[in-house]
């Protein structure tokens, strides 16, 4: 029923990998896409062709599709249950008295 | 897993849902077939428009009038060949190959944009090109920025950073034209002659007469109808073509009012269909020129993969 990806093609024009920029050092690394390459090197050499043609990013980090492990609330509805009965996490959960200051 | 649960009918009511809520639609969710199916076809004929469009262009990168025009020239297209690459990308997400995306153009069971299947018969025709036939493109896919699907969007939003360089080139190569000498005066009004009416086929069909509108509109996979962006991509351009001194052939075009910012809209005459039609189901003075030149490129660069393929199997079997 659900879409699968299909990450491991069947074709010769080299396997999958996921382009993740990072746009300036200090900043989160971010994905941008997809390239196709037979070696790690050709990965970085194609993802920079593709992906920074003008000074997109600083760094570059490239993960071979089928190695990603994923999963997404609709898949497993119970997944990140245990993140929203936990409100008490959240700063605004607090009451707090009037005139406290830097807090 | 508790997916098997659900019916269809559930789970579409759920994807209809995230659709209204202006929820992305991600690979992993689940769709409905006829979207999938939709969204196959659009991406992947989005793709190979791009790459079949390098082929008008490359025409010219040998005989552009200046060291400066040819760099430019390349690095556009060096752009769409890019541009083709993020949507294959995104067309690969809905769990079809490239390989498979190229097999079916090959076959003609994909399609492209029309508009590369005229010629490029003089420097000007570079210039209509980048202003026109980019400018209707960008005027769509801004739109698309806010498709349902999320692959797609972000492509978009990739692509639209890049074009607003291709249309300035195009139309920086028409305005030059008009301030120099008669002849490249005359040569500029041929181009926006023989262009003009090819980039406003850009849009498609009539919203009346086009077939895959409806569903594409109540899944935002489509955020505007053909006309609208059509009609927005005149009011936009005709002024553009005033301020150069360029006449768009159209005898019937007049100012009818003004949007919402107080600039004109036009009216204006309809397309040829039967042109637009005899175009789109292979007819036009390029299709056949620019689909074999394609198979050539594919077969020719055989080698590379073959090379390539026995190079990482070797390195597989060396690293045991």
């Amino acid at each position: 029923m659900s879409a699968t990806i299909n990450t491991n093609l069947d074709t010769d024009q080299g396997s999958l990998w996921e382009v993740f920029i990072q746009s300036k050092p200090g900043q989160p690394y971010k994905h941008a896409g997809s390239i196709h390459a037979f070696d790690k090197e050709m990965a970085i050499e194609n993802a920079r062709d593709v992906y920074t043609r003008r000074n997109e990013g600083t760094s570059l980090w490239l993960v071979p599709s089928n190695e990603i492990v994923a999963v997404s609330s609709p898949e497993s509805a119970s997944f990140f249950e245990p993140a929203s009965d936990k409100i008490y996490r959240h700063p605004t959960f607090y009451n707090l008295p009037e005139g406290v200051k830097q807090m | 897993m508790e997916e098997t649960l659900l019916d269809e009918a559930t789970l579409l009511a759920e994807f209809e849902a995230k659709i209204d809520a202006e929820i992305k639609i991600e690979p992993r969710d689940w769709m409905p077939d006829a979207y999938r199916k939709h969204l196959i076809r659009q991406i992947s004929q989005h793709a190979h428009s791009e790459v079949i469009g390098m082929q008008p262009e490359g025409n010219w990168i040998t005989r552009a009038p200046s060291l400066r025009s040819k760099k430019i020239l390349l690095a556009k297209i060096q752009d769409e060949g890019g541009h083709g690459l993020y949507l294959y990308s995104a067309a690969e997400t809905l769990g079809v190959s490239r390989d498979q995306y190229i097999q079916w153009l090959h076959e003609g069971k994909a399609k492209y944009a029309s508009v590369f299947n005229y010629p490029t018969l003089n420097w000007a025709d570079i210039g209509a090109i980048g202003w026109l036939v980019d400018g209707a493109a960008i005027t769509n896919q801004v739109s698309l920025q806010r498709t349902s699907y999320g692959p797609y969007s972000r492509a978009m939003v990739r692509i639209c950073k890049e074009e607003s360089f291709h249309q300035r080139q195009g139309y920086e190569i028409m305005w030059k034209m008009m301030e120099g000498t008669k002849d490249q005066q005359r040569m500029a009004q041929d181009a926006i002659n023989r262009w003009w009416w090819p980039a406003l086929m850009m849009f498609g069909p009539h919203d009346s007469d086009s077939a895959h509108t409806g569903n594409a509109m109540k899944w935002k996979i489509k955020r505007e109808t053909n006309d609208r962006l059509r009609e927005k991509f005149i009011n936009k351009t005709v002024p553009q073509a005033e301020l150069t001194g360029l006449k768009v052939p159209d005898p019937n075009l007049k100012i009818n009012g003004t949007d919402s910012f107080g600039e004109p809209t036009y009216e204006h005459s309809d397309i040829n269909w039967d042109e637009f039609w005899q175009v789109v189901n292979g007819n036009g003075p390029c299709n056949q020129q620019r689909l074999e030149h394609h198979i050539k490129a594919h077969e020719d660069g055989a080698w590379v993969r073959e090379c390539a393929t026995a190079f990482l199997n070797n390195s597989n079997s060396l690293n045991g």
